[in-house]
């Protein structure tokens, strides 16, 4: 079968394989919006910007410190983690005890000026960024050709998605996680340093989206903008997953990805508000989402 | 000094306002002051944040301009069909969005919005990232010459007070003390009887008529519509202007609103002054970055000013009346115990 | 006598409500004190002050003579206190064994009971261990919250209403169980709505009203206050 409704096999499969690695960033950048959700109980609008200067820190290590990718690749999500660890300290931890829309907003305020800061230095348009030499290039499959970053930017996810899903639902970390979303205080009352363990949930997370990042750089252009483009798809991904469960949001994610590659194929006027679209379907037939737990 | 008399001044002073100030900016302030009254309702008075909006504030304004435009609709009709549209949209927004509670009801306007701006991206009647342009003012039933200015600020100033008065209305009547009652205590507000998400969607239309009603108007105060109305950052900036202004309060989105227009419009000029002033050289530099002075304005009010210019004053006005009362009360116990 | 537990002019609020109004109480060394009095009275109250769960509080709670009113919560338990609340805690996302694996152990200078101990003490838990917490009943869950905090090296146990809606077998087994804990030096400050359940096991009794300590027996003066407490509990 060399064609499927009109469309060339290699072609398909390459729109497939790019509906994965998008599929992919939202699985990790919802993965790190629903670890930092579960404790914090703050929905971290910043995620996106973090995701953006992951990618700025690699490229400016490549372009300033002529620092390659693999170092940037556990660099960039260090830097990030501890710039998460304090604003969480200096800025968040205030909010815990008023509504929670003022830790949305606060997230949105920090968005708002790391953006800015980058756009001033560095306008909107992007920056190119170069796949290490060991993953440029593609392996020929026979039916396609596997870029071969690409599939390292899946594998690489998954890696990740699945460590972390490891490390919270087997470990004895995990398990003080998990404890402390149910209930903090209990956690706290049998000696857990619960505002420490708090702190570093978001530092993890933030640390995730800007791995997220800093795979991106070689695929899309690293730009100021590139994660608040990014952010509010990934807020309907967590709609329609629900935040229950991680294996939820991970498949959730690929899910959606995939959905919106083979929308770019098919339909490209709608492929900007498929996600959209379904998220309003789920609403009207699951509204606690494909993977939430009524609460 | 009773409320009443105090708005009788206000409206004397704004009625001769345009004397001092160019009445195209004023207009545009008592646009985005009506915008900030409207969302306030939602968040102020009903406890819901929604983060979408500008795809109601700015779909009435691109309905608006094209029926004028395109259709020869005249003003009146126009700014009907916009009210309208947001209404529609509003409801359409709130029946998806409330299906989920708290955080998540915000997560949903916002995405539902994003949904929205992109259809107006790529819609051919939006002009999209060009705009709309040329939204004409025509005559008011006919006969008032809407192309001066000045006629143009009286008839905005009519609608802005008129529709301040529904809000305020809307606020003190019965159906104002369900809506908090349902933003204080949910569970309670149901356990009385009331079915919260029918009271939360009425709310959420309403104040999407309202500021659909301000946004038909800008289009037709500024003559074009652009994307920028309908972008999440947008909504972001109503939330700002009402959360500086004073959530839950009558009047702090009006002073929200013209504070955070003051910042964005006048950001340069302010720099330069603080730069002359401080002798901080890269101040000057501040007009080139509203996104991050709006940012820092986000971060410092809602860590140290959460309850905003109105909110604070309203405080500390309360606070003085209670010292005050307690004093005298000290003086008369103090006098009931002289001996006779 | 060295006292476990020194509280002496507590006062609590949660936001604005003051509950406690300048409570004052002492629990010795490997006593069983009981907190009686009326719902609303301040009893929860009390144990959750002590943990530092309370919105603010002022006044002094020693611990084995240590000031803790000033301390974190987390910093509280390292002191060798572990608390039971009244519904129990335990967690859903966790299984039986997760649950009472999870809080850590206190001190080096006492060792909590082993794991073996406790199924020892707790067969019903080392068959359930892998179910989910809370799938466990009503009786075996406030069995796990109890052992969770034995496993700690915790010497003084809070126990906020364990025999509360349990059969009555059951609630003759945990008394069993408090008879144990306090032969192995426990110190142990209960608060319990059931009389019966609380008589035979407690050496001294406090009774709270409106966040204050108005009456103070111990149990060989118990028999001449059941008139008193009929009316001041309805018992």
């Amino acid at each position: 079968m060399d064609e499927i409704f009109g469309i060339p096999m290699p072609a398909l499969m390459s729109q497939l394989l790019i509906g994965l690695v998008n599929g992919s960033f939202y699985a990790v950048l919802s993965l790190g919006l629903a670890v930092i959700f579960g404790l914090l109980n703050v929905i971290n609008f910043a995620h996106g910007a973090f995701y953006m200067v992951g990618a700025f820190l690699a490229w400016m290590g490549m372009n300033y410190l002529g620092i390659n990718y693999w170092v940037m690749l556990l660099a960039s999500p260090l830097i990030v983690g501890v710039l998460g660890f304090a604003i969480e300290r200096t800025m968040l931890r205030w909010l815990y005890k008023v509504d929670h829309i003022y830790g949305l907003l606060l997230t949105l305020g920090i968005t708002l000026v790391v953006e800015g800061v980058f756009r001033a230095a560095y306008g909107v348009s992007g920056q190119p960024y170069a796949a290490p030499d060991g993953l440029s290039g593609a392996i020929n499959l026979g039916f396609m050709m596997l870029p071969t970053y690409r599939a390292w930017v899946v594998a690489a996810s998954l890696l990740v998605c699945i460590g972390t899903w490891y490390t919270i639902e087997r470990t004895k970390l995990g398990a003080y996680l998990r404890a402390g979303t149910e209930n903090p205080k209990l956690v706290e009352a049998f000696g857990v340093n619960v505002p420490v363990m708090v702190t570093l949930t978001y530092a993890f997370g933030v640390a995730l989206a800007a791995f997220a990042g800093v795979l991106a750089a070689p695929v899309i252009q690293v730009s100021p903008l590139m994660g608040s483009n990014l952010i509010i798809t990934v807020f309907a991904v967590v709609v329609i997953g629900g935040m229950g469960s991680i294996i939820g949001s991970i498949l959730t994610g690929l899910g959606l990805g995939v959905i919106e590659g083979m929308t770019r194929v098919f339909y490209p006027e709608l492929s900007a508000t498929v996600v959209f679209i379904l998220m309003a379907i789920v609403l009207l037939v699951r509204p606690s989402g494909l993977f939430g737990k009524e609460n | 000094m009773s409320k009443i008399a105090l708005g009788f001044i206000a409206l004397c002073g704004a009625i001769a306002l345009p004397s001092v100030i160019y009445p195209v900016l004023l207009m545009k302030v008592m646009c985005f002051a009506l915008f900030a009254c409207s969302f306030n309702l939602l968040i102020g008075f009903t406890g819901l944040l929604s983060f979408g909006h500008a795809a109601l504030f700015g779909a009435s304004g691109y309905l608006a301009g094209y029926t004028s435009r395109e259709l020869g609709i005249p003003i009146e009709g126009s700014i009907v069909l916009g009210v309208l549209t947001s209404s529609v949209l509003g409801f359409l927004m709130a029946g998806l969005a409330i299906r989920r509670k708290g955080i998540y009801f915000t997560m949903i306007t916002l995405a539902l919005a994003q949904m929205i701006y992109f259809v107006f991206l790529q819609a051919p009647f939006t002009g999209g990232e060009d705009g709309m342009q040329g939204i004409p003012r025509g005559k008011l039933f006919g006969v008032i010459d809407l192309s001066d200015d000045l006629v143009m600020y009286y008839v905005v100033l009519i609608i802005f007070a008129l529709a301040f008065a529904f809000i305020a209305r809307i606020v003190h009547s019965p159906f104002g003390h369900i809506l908090r009652t349902v933003k204080e205590n949910e569970p309670r507000a149901i356990s009385l009887g009331y079915d919260a998400d029918r009271y939360k969607l009425v709310a959420f239309v309403l104040s999407a008529a309202l500021t659909g009603l301000a946004g038909a108007t800008k289009a037709f105060v500024l003559g074009f519509e652009t994307l920028v109305d309908v972008h999440w950052q947008m909504s972001g900036l109503v939330v700002l202007m009402t959360l500086v202004g004073g959530v839950g309060t009558l009047t702090g989105p009006i002073v929200g609103a013209i504070i955070i227009l003051i910042l964005e419009n006048k950001l340069g000029e302010i720099g330069e002054f603080l730069a002359k002033l401080t002798r901080i050289e890269w101040l000057g530099a501040l007009g080139e970055s509203v996104t991050i002075v709006t940012g820092l304005t986000f971060i410092v009010c809602v860590l140290l000013f959460r309850r905003g210019v109105v909110g604070e004053l309203n405080a500390f006005i309360l606070n003085w009346r209670r010292s005050s009362t307690a004093s005298s009360a000290r003086k008369d116990v103090n006098a009931v115990q002289e001996p006779s | 006598m060295e006292k476990a537990l020194e509280v002496v002019d507590l006062h609590a609020w949660y936001g604005e409500s003051h509950i406690l109004h300048g409570l004052n109480f002492a629990v010795n060394k490997g006593e069983v004190v009981t907190l009686l009095g009326r719902n609303g009275a301040g009893r929860t109250t009390t144990l959750r002050a002590i943990m530092g769960l309370t919105s603010s509080r002022k006044g002094s709670i020693k611990v084995g003579g240590i000031e803790s009113v000033h301390m974190a919560t987390h910093r509280i338990a390292h002191l060798g206190i572990g608390y039971c609340p009244e519904e129990r805690g335990i967690f859903s996302g966790l299984t039986t064994q997760e649950n009472l694996m999870l809080p850590p152990t206190l001190s080096r200078s006492h060792r909590g009971m082993s794991i073996d101990e406790i199924y020892d003490m707790f067969p019903n838990l080392l068959e359930r261990r892998n179910s989910p917490g809370t799938r466990l009943s009503g009786g075996e869950q406030q069995m796990l919250a109890v052992a969770r905090i034995l496993r700690t090296g915790a010497r003084v146990l809070l126990l906020d209403e364990i025999s509360e809606g349990l059969a009555p077998v059951i609630v003759q087994a945990l008394s069993r169980m408090i008879i144990r804990l306090k032969e192995k030096g426990y110190t142990i400050l209960m608060v319990e709505q059931n009389f019966n359940f609380a008589a035979p096991l407690a050496d001294r009794f406090y009774v709270v009203e409106h966040g204050e300590a108005i009456e103070h027996f111990t149990s060989s003066e118990l028999q001449e206050k059941t008139s008193l407490l009929s009316e001041l509990l309805g018992v």
